[in-house]
């Protein structure tokens, strides 16, 4: 049975003919074409398929699409500028040394992306809590927390000195 | 490592499905957060024919005070009760950091899980430890279950087919009280969980038996282990479980005491 | 274009590139999500791909049925191994029958199945649910065999046999060292210690899981593979052969790969069938390997037995090391390395960075009924490091020697030093990482906190080298029946003076697009940015041996280092021509041009000469710019070291285990890009860690997986793995072209031995060691309980 849904995807709507077993992540990546989004493990733990739903981080695999229509769902390609400019939190990634392989890294930002979003006072031990939600292979982890540290970090100081400057 | 096919209902009101629930039989199955479920088809160890959509049902998530009591809407997320302030049932969301991660928690549900009815899992704990009401609505109404009637065995519960887990009622403020879980690994389910509450005088403990385990009038956390009957188990003996027990309820309970 | 970096104070280096942490070339397109791993490419009618796998794992296959499966809507196609009928893989070593057994791994298993998840047929359809659906509704009909579950069923007395040409199951055994007098050594010493381990059954776990996209291309009249393989070449020549086409045939690409770790530098079954379904197909098909199968079908590593005894001195000097090792190969023997990898990988290191003057080794392979095996990350040596530190802890005890002081008494300090297994080490930094890596830990206070009661804290270290410049010679010493080596580049430069190079190592992580650059740009004084790294491809290079054994920057470094001397030798003729001086006045200027006197000719300049006007070249100058070098390393091969120093805390009320610090001084020559090198000890050191407490993989008696999903296979998280310091040694390779050493694999070595050291400290009171990994909780549980 084929059944037809309605997915936002990075604020674009699409109308889709699927079946409803498909999972989240495999519509974005196969029927959509957004293969940022990755597969590795399909049973919710690794946390590569990680993507925010209504702003909430979620594993896209344990999720049919047909159960999020009407929510906004958001994947890694909309953190960069269409031009390729990265933002922020890719930008201290790079500088950290936050990747190697690349593979969990999607996860890792639209993990860290939706909870610094809620939470932006996270402290260092708190985004470690959190970066245990999902698997790296490569890193041992320590440069992922230092590059979302630095980044809710540098996003505090951005902020106060909006307020700073408001305020003058 | 993709579900076998099957129809999806998507419910808009309590009453659609019980409708659907009622329609379907044994061949379907309510789906919530998914957290367990989904996980479960991807491997092809639950294979429903029908799966009963309920997270667009209006009304069935929300945490409301209610005199003495706290009601907590089936659809609750674990991470809506981690972030609220719920004053002298704040042991709820202090609980809530045993549960998975942050993502399993932003979409898994407090009726979806004491449905699952894993018997290490922090919400079956908690039921059965403050005594919550289960309310579940069925063709002829709606019906309330006491968390201790509610868990019947591995994976399985008092919940007729045709019935849908609504609310979860806890009847009574839990100034001292606490749950605390020993894993090698963080996130995982425990291999040992015990909860406690010092008004009450009662220790639930999970891990230890089919269903949640409860202690009522307990005595020391050494006469609790000692009261248990376990086995020895591929890589975890009684004798360490039992072990494992004494320390977590020791830890709980003083825990609890700082309230 | 990129500006010259900040030269960091405390690394020597050549350039101004090298020695710097320059932003990752790769990292613009992995953190948009703009990557492209092997599921990521699709094709026109592309099918996909999974197979139905044994459920037994000891069994006659009495037959095969597929008639249902075709019948599955979706379904276009299953084929068994009749239907296929390929030729099987067969990896050989150059040893007498009584060293090596060679065993044939079938691409799909038709008579007989040897482990749970053995692929037994191939399903094809046009989705990957319904491809799923295909599999369940195949019929296989078995008679099952008793399985053999572990080494010690294997080596029983009228085992049942996995293979019926190897008698007592065994596939390799080896006796490599046995010096003479060494039985009068030990009877007459003044203290003998014996350590005996059994390490857990390991899965190397890339998060990208194995894959391919196999086609074929009427237009070019080749099967192309798109894979993430480790060793492009090595699949190419097997793919050919089992499927009956030549090499031109085969072009084998790789495209972004999300880890490896030694999984994927072997070539696997279902690449195989799938490219063979692909080729009667004439569709593209694409086969994923699904989490469940990746943890029980997929290459593991790891599981070994160590029996071993030392010999020491009163004084503390180590005499002698007598040491049983038997690796758990498990059903088949892996493509090129076989199942002898683990066995002689032991035997020749173990000795390591001690001067041990006497050495007996026997070294087996066993096989059983469990996936097979392949080498991963370190092969052998955390296991047989772990071992011989362990020998020193016991030592130290036995001797009522501080152990860190019995390590200095032993560790080679004099260089070149030949060790009694017949290699020569090259300098190293031994005691001084050992030094180091203890007075820092001391600085930190850690051996105040150690004695306080309250708590249970033990310090542990682990002192080691590791070879990571195997060259040609050093790896014919292993008498593989082909012996990798070398490694050529290619490199050209184009009209606007950027440089493609080609190298025959490919990168999984570790960052070669960039340092692989920073040494071009070094070589040729251009900035990396425009330099291009061509890897993985075998259409576009000449011949590589790919990407493992810490042996990319080492000797893929070097060969594209020669190759850029050469170009950077021609652009200087060239341009000594044009300027009518003298070729050896003129030299490389560091900006991108070459020099004579006080003028100069830009890359550019001289590239639109050798492209676009020719008539002005020297005479014997051919047009274009263009260069071929290639790299062996001569002799035993050059030796990274580090000493691993670890705090932990362990809690009586669980037997839990906690990481309170870690400190790694490590050396690894000349660090290219020390971030990356960084990134290169802390990841390694987690998979140690993971080894050490967390991972491994069982069986029940009847070999059926017992740890399918991630629920019981326990992959440590940021909750689990601690930070570590990292300080830097720099002892610079004498032969490198760089100066570099290996850095991919120190970290997974170190780890086990000084976590397991660190446990074993902290239950210094109790009576009780542990020497198996992983750790058991309970057992801590047990001892300190004791206590």
């Amino acid at each position: 049975m084929i059944q037809l849904i309605e997915l936002t995807v990075n604020g674009e709507r699409h109308d889709l003919a699927i079946e409803p077993r498909r999972t989240l992540v495999d519509v974005l990546r196969h029927d959509l074409g957004l293969t940022g989004t990755h597969v590795g493990c399909e049973h919710g733990i690794c946390g590569a398929c990680t993507v925010l739903v209504d702003g909430a981080p979620a594993r896209a695999c344990l999720l049919f699409a047909a159960q999020v229509e009407g929510a906004e769902i958001r994947t890694v390609e909309s953190l960069a500028e269409p031009d390729g400019t990265l933002n922020d939190l890719q930008r201290c990634f790079s500088e950290h040394h936050g990747l190697q392989c690349g593979f969990c890294t999607p996860g890792m930002l639209m993990l860290a992306e939706g909870y610094l979003a809620e939470e932006p006072e996270a402290t260092k031990e708190e985004i470690r809590e959190v970066v245990a939600s999902n698997l790296c292979r490569c890193t041992g982890y320590q440069t992922i927390v230092e590059a979302i540290d630095d980044c809710a970090s540098r996003r505090r100081a951005a902020f106060q000195d909006q307020l700073d400057r408001s305020t003058a | 490592m993709k579900p076998a096919a099957f129809t999806y209902h998507r419910a808009r009101t309590t009453a659609g499905a019980v409708g659907l629930l009622t329609e379907l039989g044994d061949d379907a199955k309510v789906i919530a957060g998914g957290q367990s479920l989904v996980a479960m088809m991807n491997f092809r160890l639950a294979r429903p024919e029908h799966l009963v959509d309920i997270t667009h049902v209006e009304g069935l998530a929300g945490i409301r005070r209610d005199g003495d009591s706290l009601r907590l809407g089936a659809l609750t997320t674990h991470r809506a009760v981690e972030k609220a302030d719920l004053g002298d049932f704040a042991v709820l969301s202090r609980a809530m950091r045993w549960v998975g991660h942050l993502p399993i928690r932003t979409r898994g549900t407090v009726g979806g899980s004491i449905a699952h009815a894993d018997a290490a899992a922090e919400w079956c704990l908690l039921a059965v430890l403050l005594d919550a009401r289960i309310r579940a609505e069925g063709p002829s109404g709606v019906r309330e279950i006491r968390a201790v009637d509610f868990f019947r065995g591995p994976f399985t519960t008092a919940l007729q087919p045709d019935e849908l887990i609504v609310e979860v009622v806890f009847p009574r403020p839990a100034p001292r009280a606490a749950l605390t879980e020993y894993a090698d690994r963080r996130g995982d389910f425990a291999l040992v969980a015990a909860a406690v509450d010092l008004d009450a005088d009662r220790v639930v403990l999970g891990g230890v038996a089919p269903t949640p385990v409860l202690v009522e009038r307990a005595g020391t956390a050494e006469e609790i282990a000692g009261a248990l009957e376990l086995r020895d188990e591929p890589g975890i003996s009684a004798h360490y479980r039992r072990g494992l027990v004494r320390t977590l309820v020791q830890r709980a309970r003083k825990e609890a005491s700082r309230g | 274009m990129a500006e010259p970096p900040q030269r960091s104070p405390h690394l020597r280096r050549d350039g101004a590139w090298v020695g710097a942490s320059v932003p990752r070339r790769e990292d613009p397109r992995l953190l948009a999500g703009r990557g492209r791993f092997v599921d990521d490419i699709v094709l026109p009618g592309m099918l996909h791909a999974q197979f139905v796998r044994s459920t037994e794992a000891h069994a006659e296959i009495l037959s095969v049925d597929l008639s249902e499966v075709r019948a599955v809507p979706g379904v276009v196609a299953a084929y068994s191994a009749a239907d296929l009928n390929l030729r099987g893989v067969t990896a050989l070593l150059d040893r007498p029958p009584h060293e090596f057994v060679p065993t044939a791994m079938p691409v799909l298993a038709h008579d007989r199945a040897r482990y749970v998840g053995e692929p037994v047929a191939i399903v094809v359809a046009r989705d990957p649910y319904a491809v799923e659906d295909g599999v369940e509704a195949a019929i296989v009909e078995y008679a099952p065999l008793q399985p053999v579950v572990s080494d010690t069923a294997a080596l029983a007395e009228g085992a049942p046999l996995v293979h019926a040409e190897a008698p007592r199951n065994t596939l390799v055994d080896v006796s490599l060292f046995a010096t003479e007098g060494i039985d009068a050594i030990f009877d007459e010493a003044h203290t003998v210690v014996e350590v005996h381990t059994k390490t857990g059954r390991q899965n190397a776990l890339p998060l990208e899981t194995r894959g391919v996209v196999a086609d074929w291309d009427d237009r070019d009249e080749q099967l192309r593979v798109q894979t993430c393989s480790q060793v492009p070449h090595q699949v190419r020549t097997v793919l050919a052969r089992c499927v009956g086409l030549d090499e031109k045939q085969v072009r084998v690409i790789v495209p972004d790969m999300g880890g490896g770790f030694g999984q994927k530098c072997v070539v696997g079954r279902e690449e195989i069938a799938a490219a063979a379904a692909a080729l009667r197909l004439r569709r593209p098909v694409k086969w994923i390997e699904d989490r469940r199968d990746a943890l029980t079908a997929a290459f593991l590593a790891r599981e070994q037995r160590y029996a071993v005894r030392a010999a020491f001195s009163a004084e503390g000097e180590i005499l002698a090391l007598d040491a049983d090792v038997v690796c758990d190969m498990g059903a088949y023997s892996c493509y090129p390395f076989t199942a002898g990898i683990e066995p002689l990988m032991a035997s020749a290191e173990m000795p390591g960075v001690y001067k041990i003057p006497a050495y007996r080794v026997r070294g087996r392979a066993v096989t059983t009924n469990k996936a097979p095996t392949a080498p991963y990350r370190g092969v052998s040596r955390p296991q047989y490091v772990m071992v011989v530190e362990r020998v020193f802890e016991k030592a130290a005890r036995a001797l009522g020697l501080d152990a860190v002081e019995l390590r200095r008494r032993n560790v080679i300090t004099v260089f070149p030093y030949k060790g009694v297994n017949d290699i020569t080490y090259d300098p190293g930094s031994y005691l001084e990482s050992l030094d180091l890596c203890e007075q820092t830990l001391r600085d930190e206070g850690w051996f105040s906190r150690r004695s306080d009661e309250n708590r249970v804290i033990g310090i542990g270290f682990s002192c080691f080298s590791e070879r990571t410049g195997y060259g040609s010679g050093a790896f014919a010493q292993r008498r593989m029946e082909v012996v990798p080596g070398f490694d050529i580049s290619e490199i050209r430069m184009d009209l606007n003076g950027t440089v493609s190079v080609t190298t025959g190592t490919l990168s999984h992580g570790q960052s070669h697009e960039t340092t692989m650059a920073q040494i071009v740009a070094d070589r040729l004084g251009i900035p990396y940015d425009r330099v291009k790294i061509v890897q993985g491809d075998t259409d576009r290079i000449t011949y590589g041996w790919g990407s493992f054994a810490s042996r990319s920057i080492t000797i893929g470094g070097s060969a594209v280092a020669a190759a850029s001397v050469k170009l950077g030798d021609q652009l200087r003729e060239i341009a000594a021509h044009l300027l009518e001086a003298d070729v050896d006045s003129a030299e490389l200027d560091g900006a991108g041009g070459v020099r004579v006197g006080d003028r100069s000719l830009s890359f550019a300049e001289i590239a639109d000469v050798a492209y676009l006007k020719a008539h002005l070249l020297p005479k014997g100058v051919g047009p274009g710019l263009s260069a071929t070098a290639s790299f062996d390393v001569g002799g035993d091969g050059t030796f990274s070291n580090a000493t691993h120093g670890v705090v932990v805390e362990l809690d009586p009320g669980t037997g839990g285990i906690e990481i309170l610090r870690y400190v790694c001084v490590e050396d690894c020559g000349v660090a290219i890009h020390p971030q990356v090198v960084e990134g290169q000890a802390r990841g390694g050191i987690a998979q140690g860690i993971a080894g050490a407490l967390f991972e491994q993989v069982t069986y029940d008696d009847a070999g059926q997986p017992l740890a399918p999903s991630f629920m019981e296979y326990k992959v440590p998280t940021a909750a689990e793995i601690p930070d570590v310091r990292i300080e830097h040694l720099e002892t610079p390779c004498a032969f490198t072209e760089s100066g570099a050493k290996g850095a991919g694999e120190g970290g997974t070595i170190g780890a086990p031995a000084a976590v397991l050291n660190a446990v074993n400290d902290a239950l210094r009171h109790t009576g009780v060691e542990l020497d198996d990994t992983p750790v058991p909780r309970e057992a801590i549980f047990r001892a300190l309980e004791k206590a």
